[in-house]
């Protein structure tokens, strides 16, 4: 790089020049999340401590802390964190788990490897709406396709998933895993297909089952495609919102409604930016935390691993 | 200093490339594609009115041939850009929104009690005498009992279309047996609480099972309907909301009297325990149940019901005075800037609906445009006109922010109803979690 340059040091001055070139560049993204990334959070904070109204313009009047009290004290609120941290729950292990099973599966296929990763993948390039009217058609009460499944097995007339406030999320969940799992697969296979070869043939020459191989080889050279896997997971399912709103819209009742409904519904139903602005703040304290809580896990993990 | 010979073509060519951008959006500008006029924000077409509504099934159909008379009126197929988006919070969400970004329709529906919150939010425009005169309307022209209804703070918030009560619908072959019937079919007077229960032992022993249906499960405004039609039946009964919504004063004793009732009912059988919207018309259209309450519309899905003889009428009058919830669908004019020409044509739109509410009757809505009501033509309508009464003495959800049809209000204290019929939760109980569940309601300041 430094020699490649060298000659075009020369002109001192085009070293500065450079300096506004890539801020230049950078400008009309600049712009972009300044004004719709950056400033609507600042906003959101400065709000949640106003009484803020959708339909006035301005803050409105001062509220201290009432926004905050506010949610604190409200049990809709603490349901629906409960419904986002269930939601997390059902789906982090199996999108984790099940990636893995069929990443591992189908590397191991000598031919005919691309069929199954088109078919894991597809169902992640289809929209949030389109695999909801999917689902909500497979979990019609009485004549959908699980219903007809569940009248084979149980004796109880068949409801579908949805339509119970106890069965309703796990539902949005086996949802969610179909549609969403293809990512996760992709980003092992990518990370199986870096070990070399070589480590298995040294491995099973030396003795190791095929079990012993995963264990000892493929699992420790996949963590950090496992730790990047779960930490993008764990923050997509506390952001929650389509697949709930499209399918049950937070039904039945209140039983899965998440946060982020709960601030829509504040914000756009209720016309009440400030409250929703506290709630929201809130949430984000709690996804900070989760992460930070993670990297700090990770991090302790790792640093034993090198005592070791 | 070497930049500048660089900088100096870079800047010509952007300044061509803006060239060209303006001399794109002005041919686009031009020719007014949609397109254009979504990119650029201007209007669509000056002479197109753009209308909004909430209406789906048989009532979306009527209001779609409506609007095709009003384009055959303007003998311009463009002359209107009408939008159905989906009942409920999301549509006031919608209209909300596209007001306060200053892009709202030029006319738009909104429930009665739901246009008043609108209008507390500064996000609708009076109707003054001189608008309505400039089409040949006048305020003398429409039900009263609506009309007043609308008013808010001295001004005309809304215009309405029609008044839809919560009524009775019953199934003859059930009702001729348990002796219920006139002899020109209508059903015989049940007013007064003994004649009533009498009534439904009767058609109980008929049916062997409930006498009437009224959903209760996965529904919020059926059981709320069901109450406030009962509960304002009683004289000087205090709202349920006052002062904007800041205060809880319904009857405690009226309440627990007509919730009670509720539950005998049900213990007796002759009330259903656990039925869903569609499941309590369905024993109603089968006859498992004599009667059947819901609001008028669904006269649509019961005239779709081959070999189904039925009738329909108000609730009866059980208590002191005859009442019954009910709402209307209304016309409002969202707050934008408008030339007299646009105002006078979204009057012209509104007043061509409204002579057109015959068509409208048909699917079950009590027009509140009395040269129609008034007509021979709608008094021999039935059984529509057998029940027309009701929107006299409709009783509207108390005003609140968060009041109105399909509101959160509703959304909360109907369902904690519904549990009472359904036999899993006191009275007492009902009221306190209602108390409990809109105390943030009725603490927060109002936003609008």
């Amino acid at each position: 790089m430094t020699v490649a340059a060298a000659p075009r040091t020369a002109a001192g001055t085009s070293r500065r020049g450079s300096g506004r070139g890539p801020w230049l560049f950078l400008a009309p993204f600049g712009l972009f999340y300044l004004a719709f990334l950056l400033w609507p959070t600042i906003w959101m904070f400065i709000a949640s401590f106003f009484h803020t109204s959708t339909v006035r313009a301005g803050l409105g009047s001062f509220a201290g802390l009432d926004n905050y009290t506010e949610m604190f004290s409200r049990s809709d609120f603490w349901s629906s964190l409960w419904h986002t941290l269930q939601f997390t729950l059902y789906t982090v292990p199996p999108l984790v788990i099940l990636a893995f099973v069929l990443a591992v599966l189908t590397n191991r296929l000598r031919s005919g490897q691309w069929f199954f990763r088109l078919a894991f993948f597809l169902p992640f390039i289809l929209p949030s709406a389109t695999i909801s009217l999917i689902w909500v058609f497979i979990f019609t009460p009485g004549t959908g396709l699980w219903a007809s499944v569940q009248d084979l097995l149980g004796p109880t007339p068949a409801a579908g998933m949805l339509t119970d406030p106890r069965t309703a999320m796990i539902g949005i969940a086996i949802a969610t895993v179909w549609w969403t799992i293809g990512f996760n697969f992709v980003l092992y296979l990518a990370g199986l297909q870096d070990i070399p070869r070589e480590l298995y043939e040294a491995a099973a020459v030396d003795g190791a089952s095929p079990g012993q191989q995963i264990l000892r080889i493929t699992l420790p050279l996949l963590n950090r495609t496992t730790t990047l896997v779960i930490l993008l997971q764990i923050i997509a399912s506390l952001k929650i919102f389509d697949q709930v709103f499209l399918m049950t819209a937070g039904g039945p009742g209140i039983s899965t409604r998440v946060s982020l409904q709960l601030i829509t519904d504040t914000a756009f139903t209720d016309n009440r930016i400030g409250a929703a602005s506290a709630a929201s703040v809130l949430l984000f304290f709690i996804i900070v935390a989760i992460a930070v809580i993670r990297q700090v896990a990770e991090s302790m993990a790792s640093r034993r691993a090198g005592e070791v | 200093m070497r930049d500048r010979p660089i900088s100096r073509p870079t800047l010509t060519r952007r300044g061509a490339l803006g060239a060209g951008a303006l001399a794109a959006s002005s041919a686009l500008a031009g020719c007014s594609s949609p397109l254009a006029a979504g990119l650029l924000g201007s209007e669509l077409s000056p002479g197109t009115l753009v209308y909004w509504n909430l209406f789906g099934g048989g009532d979306g159909g009527r209001m779609k041939s409506m609007e095709d008379v009003y384009r055959q009126e303007q003998g311009d197929p463009s002359s209107l850009q009408a939008t159905t988006f989906a009942w409920g919070n999301p549509y006031y969400s919608k209209v909300t929104l596209a007001t306060v970004g200053n892009q709202p329709p030029d006319v738009a529906i909104a429930h009665l009690t739901r246009a008043k919150p609108l209008w507390d939010g500064g996000l609708l425009e009076a109707i003054t005498e001189e608008d309505l005169a400039g089409v040949g309307l006048s305020s003398a022209d429409f039900n009263a009992k609506a009309w007043q209804a609308q008013v808010t703070d001295g001004k005309n918030v809304a215009i309405p279309l029609d008044t839809h009560p919560f009524v009775m619908f019953f199934n003859r072959a059930v009702l001729e047996p348990a002796g219920l019937l006139e002899p020109d079919g209508r059903i015989t007077d049940l007013s007064g609480i003994d004649t009533f229960e009498a009534a439904l032992a009767e058609i109980s022993a008929v049916t062997g099972g409930i006498a009437l249906a009224v959903a209760n499960v996965s529904e919020n405004a059926t059981p709320w309907r069901f109450f406030w039609s009962l509960y304002n039946q009683y004289d000087g009964a205090a709202p349920f909301l006052a002062d904007g919504g800041t205060s809880i004063t319904v009857d405690e004793e009226i309440f627990s009297d007509i919730m009670h009732r509720v539950e005998t009912w049900v213990e007796n059988g002759w009330l259903n325990r656990t039925l869903d919207y569609a499941g309590s018309q369905t024993e109603m259209f089968v006859g498992n149940a004599g009667l059947y309450l819901q609001g008028e519309w669904e006269i649509s899905t019961a005239q779709s019901i081959e070999g189904l003889d039925f009738g329909m009428a108000p609730i009866p009058t059980l208590f002191d005075r005859p009442a019954t919830q009910g709402d209307s669908h209304t016309f409002i004019l969202p707050r934008k800037d408008r030339s007299p020409e646009d105002r006078a044509r979204a009057m012209g739109f509104i007043a061509s609906l409204l002579k057109q509410s015959m068509t409208w009757a048909e699917g079950g809505h009590v027009p509140t445009y009395l040269p129609t009501f008034e007509s021979a033509e709608y008094t021999a309508l039935l059984p529509q006109a057998d029940y027309a009464s009701a929107a006299d003495n409709t009783y509207y959800d108390d005003p609140a922010w968060y009041g109105g049809s399909g509101s959160t209000f509703e959304n909360t204290v109907g369902p904690q109803l519904g549990l009472v019929q359904q036999g899993t939760q006191s009275p007492e109980d009902a009221l306190a979690h209602i108390r409990a569940q809109l105390d943030v309601y009725l603490s927060t300041p109002s936003p609008l």
